[in-house]
């Protein structure tokens, strides 16, 4: 499409209202990070100052040596890494076997991961809390797994066999032709080619776990606490310090946000394609 | 042979079985007892009684229409702006990728920071949100907006409808990629202006997957709690009750599991519909 608008009005029409969207979606973010970095006696003056007058990173130093927040950060890495292993283990087998074969029950089978991923969070909370207490595994990293991999492993099936639906059949026939046995194909052929969708799929687990709070808050006490948990409990225990609260924040919200950054663009597509087809 | 497939997916289907499919059977057993927690060695069966304490429950009422009235405003309002947005970033400008990229950063934050950074901008003493209103005048006093009954909801409102809406604008920016040229360059000969391409060509064109996006995240929008629950925990009073916050604050706090699984069903069941026919859409064309 030909565009002949003048570039005064293009800038009225296009730059200057996706700035504004810009913004708005960057605003909270920002005054987040922007806050962390003020003393104390600015961040509670009224009328309040926009930008930093003084930098300070005492905030971040007061978290890191007085709280439990590396415990935490390294509890919700552990969680994070352990939902990925368990989601991509699983699925990756199943997403073969839906994509490679024709077997009764596939259909059924394939639309059941859907619509499990459609259950209401607490349809499975309530449950869980009272298996894991009598189990014995409340405030274990296993308890907070069990939790995490209800999301992981439906979201990932299904994003896997779309991946892997995208690999033409061809490739792994001919293999088979040349001598290849089953397991050499799926070692030579279909992990190496699905391995842009197998890290965009674990990234995406890795952020939904890191960014869970439902389940982590209800099975964990302060063994085996999330940083998210973490940082709702601090806002009842340091009420209005507000520097600490908005460090903890930064801290937990700029890793997923460069691993969301990195993979955007094939998670999109896998999710326009495979949930979200019209 | 004919038992290969099966192996392959037996592991999920174990897995699945074991952290899904069991739960739910129990979350049903549990909706016809009376299980409180701390009782662990007295639960009558009690029928149906659950779920009609909760046709009686005025909270029951108060929290699904709340619900109601959620669900509504924030996906119509999410679509809203998605829609402006994708709109804005379907033209071609040079910092289209950087913007399209940073548009979607509130969508990957977790729902406690959500919740967090939005309490701290309502904050009533130096909140951001009081101090822009007071010097621009829309307010003469700060105004305490999570505390009181009459804001509270329209300000969590306000905070999902910044986390949802760059899911509509990505769906939508998908949608209106597969648009070809020939379409618009046919209407700007037919003389058609901007507005009604936009409602001749371009709505016609993604309602598709503009319905498949409308339904899967009225089911997300209805079963999320988590930000109301860090912002307010469902107060003040129970001016932020939602149908899952009232299931969860019911097994939570009051320790009384049955009647939340009970609560927990219904809000499944009323659901089911739009799962039925989000499911039918999406799987619509599996191979």
């Amino acid at each position: 499409m030909i565009d002949r608008r003048s570039p005064t009005r293009r800038l009225l029409e296009i730059d200057i209202p996706v700035l504004c969207i810009v913004a708005f979606a960057l605003a909270p973010y920002a005054w987040m990070i922007a806050t962390s970095l003020k003393l104390d006696k600015e961040i509670i003056r009224w009328p309040i100052t926009y930008w930093p007058e003084t930098i300070t990173f005492d905030h971040y130093r007061f978290l890191f040596s007085r709280t439990t927040f590396g415990n935490n950060l390294v509890n919700s890495l552990v969680v994070a890494l352990g939902a990925v292993a368990v989601g991509l283990s699983v699925s990756v087998p199943a997403a073969y076997a839906f994509s490679r074969f024709s077997f009764f029950g596939r259909r059924f089978l394939l639309v059941q991961f859907l619509v499990i991923n459609m259950f209401p969070i607490v349809l499975l909370i309530i449950p869980l809390f009272v298996l894991m207490r009598t189990l014995g595994l409340i405030d274990t990293y296993l308890g907070i797994l069990v939790g995490h991999s209800t999301f992981a492993i439906p979201f990932s099936v299904w994003m896997m066999t779309s991946y892997m639906n995208s690999i033409p059949r061809e490739l792994d026939e001919a293999a088979i032709v040349d001598g290849a046995s089953r397991l050499q194909t799926i070692r030579l052929i279909i992990l190496p080619l699905t391995m842009p969708g197998i890290v965009t799929t674990a990234i995406y687990i890795f952020v939904a776990s890191w960014n869970e709070y439902l389940f982590a808050m209800m099975l964990s006490g302060q063994n085996a606490r999330t940083v998210t948990v973490a940082l709702q409990l601090f806002i009842g225990e340091f009420s209005i310090q507000w520097g600490l609260l908005t460090a903890g924040g930064t801290v937990v919200a700029i890793p997923v946000t460069i691993l969301f950054l990195l993979v955007q663009k094939r998670l999109v597509g896998g999710l326009t394609a495979g949930a979200v087809k019209a | 042979m004919a038992l290969t497939p099966y192996a392959f997916l037996l592991p999920a289907l174990l897995v699945t079985a074991a952290v899904i499919f069991f739960p739910v059977l129990q979350t049903l057993w549990l909706s016809l007892h009376n299980y409180v927690l701390f009782r662990p060695r007295n639960v009558p069966f009690i029928g149906l009684a659950n779920f009609a304490r909760a046709m009686s429950d005025e909270v029951f009422w108060i929290s699904l229409r709340n619900s109601l009235f959620w669900i509504g405003l924030v996906v119509s309002l999410q679509f809203l702006m998605g829609l402006c947005a994708a709109l804005l970033l379907n033209q071609s400008f040079w910092w289209r990728g950087i913007a399209r990229s940073l548009i979607i950063i509130p969508w990957a934050l977790p729902s406690v920071i959500i919740g967090l950074m939005w309490s701290w901008m309502y904050d009533f003493h130096v909140g951001i949100v009081n101090d822009l209103f007071v010097r621009i005048g829309v307010i003469g006093a700060p105004v305490a907006w999570l505390a009181r009954p009459d804001t509270a909801l329209y300000a969590i409102i306000v905070a999902l409808i910044w986390q949802g809406f760059p899911f509509f604008t990505i769906v939508i920016l998908a949608g209106l990629q597969t648009i070809p040229d020939e379409l618009y360059e046919a209407a700007e000969i037919d003389g058609a202006s901007r507005w009604q391409q936009l409602g001749s060509v371009i709505l016609p064109s993604i309602s598709g997957i503009v319905t498949t996006a409308l339904l899967l995240r009225t089911i997300w929008v209805a079963n999320s709690l988590d930000v109301i629950l860090v912002m307010t925990g469902g107060g003040p009073g129970y001016a932020t009750h939602t149908l899952p916050l009232y299931a969860f604050v019911k097994a939570y706090s009051s320790m009384e599991f049955g009647y939340a699984a009970a609560l927990a069903v219904i809000l499944t069941g009323l659901l089911l519909a739009v799962v039925l026919s989000y499911v039918r859409r999406a799987a619509g064309d599996l191979r």
